[in-house]
């Protein structure tokens, strides 16, 4: 009866939930992958790191994929001078809003920003770099399926090659880059990677303290329940 | 030994002499006398304790680290915001008395709620505890009031167009409405005033009220004494010490019970917080995550989870009436519907407190009541559209009509007999 009762109060509900949908390829997770997270800062550095900054990440952080200060100040240091200091870049925001009508987003914690019932902010990127397409009515020449009408042009277009807009609303590769499709779809997934690493670098450690955290409560409850029940023992 | 118990034994007296740390002692916990039989529901009330001394400490140090300016800083980014990614990675463990504080905002309401409703179940508003049911709805605007101003300090964009839109609904007032809201604003939009006075208010103002008020509840709620499941007064029938039959001593049989309700508190908000802090979007708003941006209005503005029920209740009124504005009726509406529920012990006609006790038809009305709150809550995280606008008129009308029709319903329910002592399981 409750359960009836129940379904009719909510059967409302499922009537009012549709919505415009998005279709998101899921992202690979590759959160404890260091070689794959390796590889998508130095993407991320040489690709993205010029247009975009990422100011609130110090590049010394990036110890925490298992770089030494070296490696980072040899291989990755571009836009600094110290490891201590942040993912910034010299290009000026206004002149940057001149040249692509907006600014470029600080990209430190954009795969958080990006989530919606749709996927998580990592499928939404790991998407959205994989489905620029030509189009020559865009200032830039591109345009986007998951980000409609957007100012950036194909940053890695040499490695993907061109890809065109079918009549049956389908991407086709026209002309081959220098990577395979599966080899950048791989590539892209180490950038996505390395996105989700820096929008919250702890969040590895998070979950690991998590499970200490809990297996400490529930040793407590144990013996605060014990203690519990001894002294409720005379109450009736 | 003895003379160590001599020492503390004498600087009690010291003490007791010139403050009465022994009687408070004994007045509010040794001989503070509970029902033996509180139930789960009776673990709200010291869990929204607890959650209010989380928010105070993780609070103050989180103003240790934030800086409440709303002007861009050599990446663009307004300062406020890059103070918060500062905390959530520079500062030593920034992230988790962040989380902590951003969890337990969440974790407040949903306490504070089911206290509430632990009140509505068991009647615990009526007669003589009506001011201990005013102070705590006192306290349940306070902790709005706190939560909406918080709410701006990230500087993310749901932070901004969210205030936008609730200071703009004080425009719709007649007459003074535009310049009272820009009075609120001090400024034509939200911006580096808006940020610094909610900042004071979230930091100062507000704390300092809701401490007041909680001191208030409390001895409200011990002058008079717990309610409990069964609704009927222990303090009725004594022992030849005065001491209620049905009563225990709150420490340390509710002390001990207590600290096991934390525990499992605890180890829900550590999955929360551990796990999935951002609870899929409904505790930490994804577009919150985007820096407040004044030239880019979000398609979607959304208010968190726990203001909701009351946002779709603004959102239902869509007639004008008497040439104002149906979103003045709107507003009044919604400051209706979190009112309205401080008069409860005035409209509740019932010979019985306690539900267990009650007829089908409060049973019935206080079932629709929480699946039209529940239906209002989640319409109000969505867009409107003309169906889902009629099915949030329906349930408004639900959720006015369960207190507005109490006086009638409750008077007339066929309730069961109370028994005279409180009842085990």
């Amino acid at each position: 009866m409750k359960k009836f009762l129940t379904a009719i109060l909510f059967a409302p509900l499922l009537a009012l939930a549709a919505g415009p949908e998005l279709h998101l390829d899921r992202a690979p997770d590759k959160a404890n992958d260091m070689a794959a997270l390796q590889n998508g800062a130095k993407i991320f550095v040489n690709y993205c790191l010029n247009c975009h900054s990422a100011s609130y990440m110090r590049y010394s952080r990036l110890k925490d994929i298992g770089l030494s200060d070296t490696q980072i100040r040899d291989n990755l240091l571009f836009t600094a001078d110290k490891v201590g200091e942040p993912m910034k870049i010299a290009m000026q925001r206004a002149e940057a809003k001149a040249w692509f009508g907006v600014a470029p987003p600080d990209l430190t914690i954009i795969t958080r920003a990006r989530a919606s019932e749709f996927g998580s902010g990592a499928d939404w990127v790991y998407t959205y770099l994989r489905t620029f397409y030509r189009d020559e009515t865009r200032p830039t020449g591109w345009n986007n399926v998951v980000f409609a009408n957007v100012g950036m042009p194909h940053a890695l277009w040499e490695l993907q090659g061109e890809q065109a807009m079918g009549e049956d609303h389908k991407l086709k590769v026209v002309k081959p880059g220098k990577l395979k499709p599966q080899e950048f779809d791989a590539m892209v997934g180490d950038l996505v990677a390395y996105l989700k690493y820096m929008g919250e670098p702890v969040a590895e450690f998070r979950k690991q303290l998590g499970v200490i955290v809990l297996i400490f409560l529930t040793v407590f409850f144990v013996f605060a329940y014990a203690l519990k029940r001894e002294y409720w023992k005379d109450i009736h | 030994m003895s003379k160590m118990n001599a020492i503390l034994q004498g600087t009690l007296n010291w003490v007791d002499e010139r403050f009465p740390l022994t009687s408070l002692w004994k007045e509010h916990l040794a001989e503070y006398y509970a029902p033996k039989n509180f139930n789960f529901w009776y673990f709200f009330g010291s869990l929204a304790l607890l959650v209010l001394v989380l928010q105070i400490v993780t609070g103050i140090v989180l103003t240790m680290h934030f800086k409440p300016d709303a002007s861009l800083n050599a990446s663009g980014v307004p300062v406020a915001f890059a103070s918060v990614e500062y905390i959530m990675r520079d500062v030593p463990w920034g992230w988790l008395v962040r989380y902590m504080h951003s969890t337990g905002a969440s974790a407040f309401f949903f306490v504070v709620y089911m206290h509430m409703f632990r009140g509505m179940l068991y009647g615990s508003y009526r007669k003589p505890r009506e001011l201990i049911w005013i102070f705590g709805m006192i306290i349940f605007l306070a902790l709005m009031a706190e939560a909406f101003f918080g709410y701006l300090l990230p500087w993310g964009q749901m932070s901004f167009w969210g205030a936008q839109v609730i200071v703009n609904l004080f425009s719709a007032i007649p007459f003074i409405g535009p310049d009272l809201s820009l009075w609120l604003r001090g400024d034509y939009v939200v911006g580096d005033a808006t940020l610094n006075r909610f900042f004071a208010f979230h930091v100062i103002a507000v704390p300092m009220v809701l401490l007041g008020l909680v001191a208030a509840h409390i001895i409200a709620l011990h002058e008079v004494g717990s309610n409990n499941p069964d609704g009927v007064e222990i303090k009725k029938k004594k022992d030849a010490n005065g001491i209620p039959l049905d009563g225990i001593p709150f420490h340390p049989y509710y002390t001990v019970k207590d600290i096991v309700g934390v525990i499992v508190f605890l180890m829900v908000f550590s999955v929360i917080l551990f796990f999935m802090p951002e609870f899929g979007g409904y505790f930490l708003e994804y577009n919150n995550f985007f820096p407040a941006d004044p030239l880019v209005t979000p398609l979607h503005i959304a208010p968190v989870w726990y203001f909701t029920p009351y946002y779709s209740i603004l959102r239902a009124v869509t007639y004008p009436l008497f040439g104002i504005d149906a979103k003045f009726w709107g507003v009044v509406a919604m400051g209706a519907s979190t009112l309205i529920i401080a008069l409860l012990p005035w409209l509740d006609r019932s010979p019985v407190k306690s539900i267990r006790y009650r007829g089908p038809l409060y049973k019935g009305f206080l079932t629709a009541f929480i699946a039209s709150f529940l239906i209002l809550g989640y319409l109000g995280m969505l867009g409107p559209t003309p169906v889902r606008t009629i099915v949030a008129q329906i349930c408004s009308v639900i959720y006015f009509a369960f207190f507005l029709l109490m006086p009638i319903y409750s008077s007339l329910d066929k309730c069961q007999p109370e028994p005279d002592r409180v009842t085990s399981k």
